[in-house]
């Protein structure tokens, strides 16, 4: 397998992202209102359900207190970039002027470090931004060129008026009959099993 | 999630100080510390009297950056028409009220003008280009006037603000917070302007050859986040007394401890770019004050700033855990508080001691003289009042606020 640097630190997202092959990419239940979704997301989170997601059209608040989502790793990656960033920039600088090139600036010392500063924090936000964006990307296991709910006809309604709780067959708890009727019994207006 | 129907107003008795109540005692306490701290200047000055107004200087400093820091806190919410801030803004509001008390503990330093301020003698300017140059500015029956507007402006503002708060508890009546709305950006100008004129002629002034055009900036950082750190300190108190507990959630803990951890890099950033700009250019005129200052043991204390006023809250407040238990949050507080203490002290004592830090117990009996009074006052208000603006219009939006 590929040299994975997320891997390292715990993160699993693969590089190239891929969902787990089977016969099914799991059930998806649609829900006519956010009220009925809500509950159904506690539901199913009480089930104890862990590899499913929500879909609405619009952000529900408190969804995810609902859903049991978990805090993010992300801090960390911001965190682990954002130091590396400080440092790289601080010692490049220090590199540059006290070893690789020494130089007096204006009588000041070789390691001028107020002078460092401004680099080292603009590195160390840029190393953080940078941490930022494409570790969500990454944890989100995005981008990703397809996906199976995008063969569901309802589910074109999800950017509309429509919310939906898709659960996937890798989850533990799954099974492709009791699933689909256990979303049926919390009010999905329609279970369909999707193939992977 | 919050549904509309949680949303009921307070009742009174869940925001008052009940009788009996430890927190009564405040003011007494606070006037017994008064007592106690003037009783002790007055003997220990009295052997000393430049020490002792140079300790007045700082500890009165100190107190009166936190009122102003209240100030521009309540002003902002006005202004922003902030919601998650409703139930700790009384606190604020207590802490500037005690602003005209702050008017009266700067008579003594007029005592002691010649002691403090150099150029404030008699004949300084005389062989003294720069200063006679300075001197349409820096005279003292101006710097009397300045003083005297500063004040004048703050307890307006303090008193249009405290009132009109005071008053809707007992009206309702949302018009009052969209009147004070429409007076918060002039009012926070006019603020910004006194407190730089303050700080430039109060702690600039010390070394009168010298000046930096950001130090209003820096005072202002100073004060804004001492503030923040005073106001995590006070409300994580209320709710271990029991007052609020079931009004302060950890949410607004939160909030505070990311204002906290905000304005600590604020701070940062402003102190070190008018470190960074004078090191720069490297001018006498410019870099007289960080000799003083980089010189001896004030080297210590300088490095001891560096990494106690900013390295270490930052990097203890990023966290999100530490800003919601109360605990971790004080603790973040009292530290962040005592840094600003230290930058002022700082600041002002090596004027008095260019040889290195000389601690002395008038510091002590200044700070205790001087918090005695602010206590007091802050204590004595917080009786006669309310602990949050019953009635404000957005007080339901306070009480569910919850972190995104």
């Amino acid at each position: 397998m590929a040299f994975n640097p997320l891997r390292s630190l715990g993160v699993r997202a693969p590089l190239v992202n891929q969902l787990p092959t089977g016969p099914y990419y799991g059930v998806l239940a649609e829900f006519a209102t956010p009220t009925d979704l809500f509950r159904a997301c506690e539901r199913v989170r009480d089930a104890g359900f862990t590899r499913w997601d929500a879909h609405t059209p619009f952000p529900v608040h408190g969804l995810e207190g609902a859903m049991g989502v978990r805090r993010s790793k992300l801090p960390w990656i911001v965190l682990a970039m954002g130091l590396t960033g400080a440092a790289s920039g601080f010692g490049l600088q220090w590199w540059v002027h006290a070893s690789a090139y020494p130089l007096v600036i204006s009588g000041k010392p070789y390691l001028a470090w107020p002078a460092y500063i401004p680099i080292t924090f603009e590195l160390g936000v840029l190393f953080a931004a940078l941490g930022a964006v494409f570790g969500m990307l990454a944890l989100n296991r995005l981008p990703m060129h397809h996906h199976p709910l995008f063969r569901s006809k309802v589910f074109e309604r999800v950017s509309d008026d429509a919310f939906f709780i898709s659960i996937e067959s890798w989850d533990p708890r799954f099974d492709a009959a009791d699933t689909g009727k256990l979303l049926e019994s919390l009010g999905a207006r329609s279970v369909e099993l999707l193939e992977s | 999630m919050t549904s509309d129907r949680d949303l009921v107003a307070l009742r009174p008795e869940q925001a008052t100080i009940p009788p009996g109540h430890s927190w009564n005692r405040l003011p007494v306490i606070g006037g017994g510390c008064a007592l106690l701290g003037a009783v002790a200047c007055a003997i220990l000055g009295a052997a000393n009297p430049k020490q002792f107004f140079f300790s007045w200087l700082v500890s009165f400093l100190f107190f009166l950056s936190l009122a102003l820091g209240a100030l521009f806190f309540v002003l902002i919410q006005y202004a922003t028409q902030g919601g998650w801030g409703i139930v700790v803004r009384r606190i604020g509001e207590t802490a500037f009220g005690t602003v005209p008390v702050m008017a009266a503990l700067f008579v003594p330093l007029l005592l002691g003008l010649h002691d403090v301020y150099s150029w404030s003698v008699p004949g300084a300017a005389e062989h003294d280009a720069l200063l006679r140059w300075k001197a349409p500015y820096l005279n003292v029956p101006f710097f009397l006037i300045r003083a005297a507007l500063y004040f004048s402006c703050w307890s307006f503002i303090a008193l249009l603000y405290y009132r009109g708060s005071r008053g809707q508890d007992a009206t309702g009546d949302p018009a009052v917070s969209a009147r004070l709305r429409r007076f918060a950006g002039p009012s926070i100008i006019v603020l910004a302007l006194t407190q730089t004129f303050a700080s430039v002629d109060w702690i600039m002034s010390l070394t009168p050859h010298w000046y930096s055009t950001m130090f209003g900036v820096y005072f202002f950082a100073g004060s804004f986040v001492g503030f923040i750190a005073f106001l995590s300190i006070v409300a994580v108190a209320m709710r271990r007394a029991g007052l609020l507990d079931t009004v302060i959630s950890a949410e607004h803990l939160h909030d505070i401890g990311k204002l906290l951890f905000a304005f600590t890099a604020f701070w940062a950033y402003i102190a070190f770019s008018q470190f960074f700009l004078m090191w720069y250019a490297n001018l006498p005129e410019e870099t007289i004050w960080y000799k003083a200052r980089t010189e001896g043991s004030w080297m210590a204390v300088s490095i001891f700033i560096m990494a106690g006023h900013f390295g270490a809250p930052f990097l203890y407040l990023m966290g999100r855990a530490v800003k919601r238990r109360g605990w971790t949050l004080a603790i973040g507080g009292a530290w962040v508080l005592g840094m600003h203490f230290v930058d002022l002290y700082w600041q002002v004592m090596p004027t008095l001691h260019p040889e290195g830090l000389r601690p002395s117990l008038l510091d002590v009996a200044a700070f205790v003289a001087v918090g005695g009074c602010f206590v007091a006052a802050a204590g004595w208000l917080m009786r006669r009042q309310a602990l949050v603006p019953l009635r404000d219009p957005r007080l339901p939006e306070s009480l569910a606020f919850e972190n995104a």
